[in-house]
């Protein structure tokens, strides 16, 4: 039904490839040396899905840090996916069994560029996500084979996202509410980062939407 | 033992991502919820933006991707399209690493 926007989204995803490529092969090497196996490292990235939480999970069991550890520093990180959900929960099709399918196709990429807009769109979501599944798992398979490809910070690739970030937010703060909304969530996650396990700020900025109450 | 990681981690991420389209895709929200959710978008948006930007490991870090993401800024006030902001944010915080 909505192929043509699903391949719209495969098409706005490809810019964005490249990057889970390389930090996918990244982490199947991280996970090997942690002792995940080859076989573990793709089912993580096939399961979980979210970058900087597999790298806490396989950092903590790399330095010898305990399952328990492991465990709870990827949950934190992961917990931003509760309100990143709840703001695209009406979008998906279908029966509940296919939501619960589909909505793993959410990751902060295909989230923040299907909302582009200014309302969230089910086929760039799935298309984005899609491809950048296919890549991620793609690419953790291949690292564990070959190794690290290349570093992406070498490339700049950990300044780009953030920047992506901040222009598909720009369109947002022509709002006043959503102006001030934006300034808080960014002023607690801020105030946070020194102090809070990590994830943690993000979910805490979650606050800052109390702010859509007020007419 | 590592197996357990895996196994916990994944299927509570999958619960954490189903929860919204699961949960709530049935139905329509009250309004007051729906207030709080049309301006989730540039909460999160903006919270995602500073965790990449200057997060570190329980502390705030600055370093290439400030210069980084700054240049991309410039770059989304002259309206570049997307990839264009990430190139140049890539470009400068690459260049300034190299040098």
């Amino acid at each position: 039904m909505d192929t043509s926007r699903i391949r719209d989204g495969i098409r706005a995803g490809l810019p964005l490839a490249l990057a889970p490529l390389l930090f996918g092969a990244s982490f199947g090497l991280l996970a090997v040396d942690a002792g995940m196996g080859r076989l573990g490292a793709v089912a993580m990235s096939a399961t979980t899905f979210a970058g900087s939480a597999q790298f806490a999970a396989a950092s903590i069991l790399d330095s010898g840090g305990g399952v328990a550890a492991a465990i709870v520093a990827a949950l934190l990180l992961n917990a931003r996916y509760v309100p990143l959900s709840l703001a695209v929960a009406s979008i998906f099709p279908g029966s509940r069994k296919r939501r619960l399918l589909e909505s793993q196709l959410i990751v902060d990429e295909s989230w923040a560029l299907s909302g582009r807009s200014g309302s969230f769109e089910y086929g760039i979501l799935a298309g984005v996500g899609i491809l950048l599944y296919v890549v991620w798992v793609g690419g953790t398979a291949l690292g564990t084979v070959v190794g690290d490809l290349l570093d992406p910070e070498a490339i700049g690739v950990d300044a780009a996202f953030p920047a992506l970030f901040l222009a598909l937010l720009a369109p947002y703060l022509r709002s006043r509410r959503a102006l001030a909304t934006a300034i808080v969530a960014g002023t607690i996650t801020l105030a946070l980062l020194p102090f809070a396990p990590a994830g943690v700020p993000i979910v805490a900025a979650s606050v800052a939407c109390l702010i859509g109450l007020r007419r | 033992m590592t197996w357990v990681v895996i196994a916990v981690v994944g299927a509570v991420t999958i619960l954490f991502k189903a929860s919204g389209p699961v949960l709530l895709g049935d139905r329509a929200l009250p309004p007051r919820v729906a207030a709080l959710v049309e301006v989730l978008a540039p909460a999160m948006l903006a919270a995602l933006v500073v965790t990449q930007t200057v997060g570190g490991d329980r502390e705030l870090v600055f370093d290439e991707r400030l210069a980084g993401v700054a240049a991309g800024a410039i770059a989304v006030r002259l309206r570049a399209p997307l990839i264009v902001v990430m190139v140049v944010a890539a470009t400068v915080a690459a260049l300034i690493r190299l040098f």
